[in-house]
């Protein structure tokens, strides 16, 4: 068997400050699209998760 | 014991070869691996002579050898979970996993193949001590053993085919589409995919394909999770999916539009091929735990309850 917390927000990669809020899951600020993409990337093929567009600059990374 | 030595040898051939007409069509990539082909043709023999012993058992007025079939029956069952942990075992290690109903279904399938070899055996048996009742020659004790036996194969053979999901439904070719980050297919979103590259990999690569099931029992099979996972899991090991594990976009998942029941799915293989992709899920086998007749339960109840 395979253990492991599912449909989770890992993390939140946004370039608008203004739209997100967050005391559990971490939150990168990136400067543009270009560099927000990247991180999502990144932060995507370290944990195994599958990154979402929230739009309005926001994209999330949830584990499923 | 040499009475009946040529019926013993007649239908443990006969069963044997039954189970082995059902190898042939086995499921496509599975078990014609040389190591379980030996292990399921052994257990064919063993059933095939397990049939083949009942018929000089009774004729010798041994009626406690017939507790015999029931000791078959408990080996089939354990055939039946040998095939279960098994693939259960290789589920994780799979990209795009079968999914436990289809798993069930081809453990079913094994469990039986068996019987059939076991009721082969039987029949050609019973066909051949008739022969015998009836003081015909040898040769044609064997001709009628074979005869009977045959027709049991061809009937097993023929119930045991099922239905595939040509049968119940049509499948076309469709067309990809982003709405926003929405990977939507025939107007049916499937997923979020936030990163460009992916989102563009898709336009590139991605093939579609949308179910359109023919009546409202096909309706209620594709709505089966179990069965859309079968569909999404033969469409990946046969064409050959582009994806690894820490690539979760590309998983395919068949989603249900529920305005209609019809279903679709996206996919990115190797080499995207629509045509290949609608024939490997037109020859999809239906689960027998997905198939439902909802309509006709529920309008034989409500006749029944006006008494018609």
């Amino acid at each position: 068997m395979d253990f492991g917390i599912t449909e989770f927000i890992i993390a939140v990669v946004t370039t608008n400050r203004d739209v997100v809020s967050s005391s559990i899951t971490p939150v990168f600020y990136a400067n543009d699209d270009e560099h927000k993409e990247r991180l999502a990337l990144l932060i995507a093929k370290t944990t195994r998760g599958m990154v979402h567009d929230l739009e309005s600059g926001i994209y999330v990374i949830v584990k499923h | 014991m040499n009475e009946y030595f040529i019926l013993i040898v007649t239908s443990l051939i006969m069963g044997t070869i039954g189970r082995l007409l059902m190898m042939k069509v086995d499921y496509r990539q599975y078990p014609t691996y040389p190591q379980s082909f030996l292990g399921h043709f052994t257990l064919g023999i063993i059933a095939a002579g397990l049939g083949a012993v009942a018929i000089p058992a009774i004729a010798e007025k041994e009626f406690v050898a017939i507790t015999f079939l029931a000791l078959a029956a408990q080996q089939f069952r354990d055939v039946r979970n040998m095939e279960r942990q098994s693939l259960d075992n290789i589920e994780v290690t799979e990209l795009v996993p079968r999914g436990t109903a289809y798993i069930e279904d081809i453990a079913k399938a094994f469990e039986a193949r068996n019987y059939l070899a076991l009721l082969t055996a039987l029949g050609t048996g019973i066909g051949y001590f008739t022969g015998q009742y009836l003081k015909f020659p040898i040769l044609v004790r064997i001709l009628m053993g074979v005869v009977l036996g045959s027709i049991i194969i061809v009937g097993l053979k023929q119930m045991l085919k099922g239905y595939s999901i040509e049968d119940i439904a049509d499948v076309r070719a469709a067309e990809i589409s982003f709405e926003g980050p929405l990977l939507t297919v025939a107007g049916v979103i499937i997923m979020n995919i936030g990163l460009k590259e992916s989102q563009k990999i898709y336009k590139e690569k991605g093939t579609a394909i949308e179910i359109i099931p023919r009546h409202e029992d096909a309706m209620s099979i594709l709505a089966n999770i179990g069965q859309r996972q079968a569909i999404q899991h033969n469409a990946s090991t046969q064409l050959g999916i582009r994806k690894d594990i820490d690539e979760p976009d590309f998983t395919p998942i068949a989603r249900r539009n529920p305005k209609n029941g019809n279903v679709v799915m996206a996919i990115v293989t190797m080499e995207p091929n629509v045509d290949c992709l609608v024939e490997v899920v037109k020859r999809t086998p239906v689960l027998e735990s997905s198939k439902r007749k909802a309509l006709d339960v529920a309008y034989t109840s409500k006749n029944e309850k006006l008494g018609r």
